[in-house]
């Protein structure tokens, strides 16, 4: 048997482990406080069969697709020129230091009277959670461009501009990746509590709303669903940018293979 | 016959670069008092112990960093910024070459920047390409390349653009002893093809007086001078045997001794 299927087995291996202790668990403690795998698949197949888990699902994703693409893409140019220009560093670096540790969870209140309670104020929460966190990578991209790779532009007829397109934006990329991969796991925790508080439909939703009848297995349904939307998307995102950026440096840190 | 100077000439003088220490207030000269004529198409040695100011001389020719007080022509031109007249070659290649092109893309860099179109760029990447030996590296990444083959690139990067003086830091003293013989003579042969202005900074004596028409001693910093400036009589390629060589080596080390 070679490596690769080795390493297949014990994946699989693991996860039937686990699905056993799992069960096991929910065994001693009673399937109301832990509903074991086969109580939350019953679960599952039951929301799933009248169309709300993929609605809800669906939802989810659409919300923090939308605000993490839009956060992004505001994001990178914004940390490029706060990055760029040392006046503007002197007074934004304190300010995002201050505002990032304000979690967007802590802003749904306020978002919710500025935004009103439909998608926008949603969408604007997962900008938030994105935001931040881009510009900050950007910026500390911008800012550790070689000296020497500037300076060889500029001996080599660069303008100014033409410095920061085809040098400081290309070496700055792997920070800019870096970055919204990160923004992606945020808007996921952004998403989910702005849900609970705020909405009749969605992932955060249906965790939320299954306390109102007491369904734990239908909150293990969510609680695995999120895992599965944050890994997948990781994945895709990781894939994406290895290849279509792997010339500008950016390798994938979860690939199994090391 | 004529009087005026040639664009790939250089005149320094009385040239002054210091540094004001916060804390004590007073004035710290890097280097001091530098007086040096280097003739077109000339092979200028710039030889001194490590943290003498030969890189800052460099960097104040090359127009990066800016003087205190003198003089810095080339041709007739004060230097008050970076030129494509003035290549330089860094000492790490890893932090100058573009790692997100290929060999042909960072030789052409410099002609794109001026928007020459892609087929003289190509004819033009061609030719220093083949020059420094890299033919059939063409598509390759910097990544991919050994130590000696990256600063091969940085050549043909600056060569491409025809300037008429190279201003090269240390460019080889990462190589393994082996490539970095090979360089020197390639270089020296590159130089005769070419009629570029070479000023050469290093601490390795023997490099020096491999490569040198002149050899330019500095004394150790702070306040650095050139105190003497060698002539080397003997041809390319230079016999490291020779007992010329070694008569020159042993007066030159002599003023590193004491």
């Amino acid at each position: 048997m070679n490596v690769k299927a080795k390493k297949g087995l014990l994946h699989v291996l693991f996860w039937i482990a686990l699905l056993v202790l799992w069960q096991l668990a929910s065994l001693i403690y009673g399937p109301e406080i832990l509903p074991g795998p086969i109580y939350t698949a019953k679960g599952g197949y039951e929301l799933l069969s009248d169309g709300t888990l993929l609605q809800y699902i669906g939802i989810s994703a659409y919300r923090v697709l939308l605000g993490w693409t839009l956060g992004s893409l505001i994001a990178v140019p914004v940390g490029i020129v706060i990055g760029k220009v040392g006046v503007i560093r002197i007074f934004a670096e304190p300010f995002l230091n201050f505002i990032r540790f304000i979690p967007p969870i802590a802003f749904i209140t306020l978002f919710l009277v500025w935004f009103g309670i439909g998608e926008t104020s949603k969408v604007m929460l997962i900008m938030y959670a994105t935001f931040f966190i881009v510009i900050l990578n950007t910026l500390t991209g911008v800012m550790s461009v070689e000296e020497d790779k500037i300076r060889s532009a500029r001996s080599m007829g660069a303008s100014e501009w033409q410095i920061v397109i085809h040098v400081v934006i290309p070496a700055t990329v792997p920070f800019i990746f870096t970055g919204i991969r990160l923004a992606m796991g945020t808007s996921f925790m952004a998403i989910i509590g702005a849900e609970m508080i705020a909405s009749n439909e969605g992932v955060g939703y249906l965790i939320w709303n299954s306390r109102l009848f007491f369904r734990t297995d239908w909150i293990f349904v969510g609680l695995i669903c999120l895992g599965l939307m944050g890994f997948i998307t990781d994945r895709v995102v990781a894939m994406l940018g290895r290849k279509a950026l792997s010339r500008y440096g950016v390798v994938s840190t979860t690939s199994l293979k090391r | 016959m004529s009087t005026l100077p040639k664009q790939n000439e250089i005149h320094i003088e009385r040239l002054n670069k210091s540094y004001t220490q916060q804390s004590a207030g007073d004035l710290h000269y890097i280097i001091q008092d530098v007086d040096l004529v280097v003739k077109g198409g000339e092979f200028f040695v710039l030889l001194g112990p490590s943290g003498c100011g030969k890189s800052t001389l460099l960097s104040l020719i090359a127009g990066f960093v800016s003087k205190t007080s003198g003089q810095v022509r080339v041709g007739e031109k004060e230097v008050e910024r970076p030129g494509q007249d003035r290549a330089v070659v860094f000492q790490q290649a890893d932090s100058s070459l573009f790692p997100w092109l290929t060999v042909r893309e960072n030789v052409e860099f410099g002609l794109r920047m001026k928007r020459i179109p892609a087929a003289k760029r190509q004819e033009i990447s061609d030719q220093f390409i083949a020059l420094v030996g890299l033919l059939g590296h063409e598509s390759k990444f910097p990544r991919e390349l050994s130590g000696g083959m990256k600063q091969r690139v940085q050549l043909a990067r600056v060569l491409s653009n025809d300037p008429a003086i190279l201003l090269m830091d240390e460019p080889f003293g990462a190589l393994d002893a082996m490539t970095r013989r090979t360089m020197q003579r390639e270089l020296v042969k590159i130089w005769q093809e070419t009629d570029k202005t070479v000023i050469f900074v290093t601490h390795d004596i023997q490099e020096a007086l491999l490569l040198g028409g002149r050899i330019g001693i500095m004394s150790a910093g702070p306040s650095s001078r050139i105190t003497d400036i060698y002539d080397i009589p003997l041809s390319y390629p230079r016999d490291l045997a020779a007992p010329e060589f070694h008569a020159l080596y042993s007066q030159i080390q002599a003023h590193f001794d004491e």
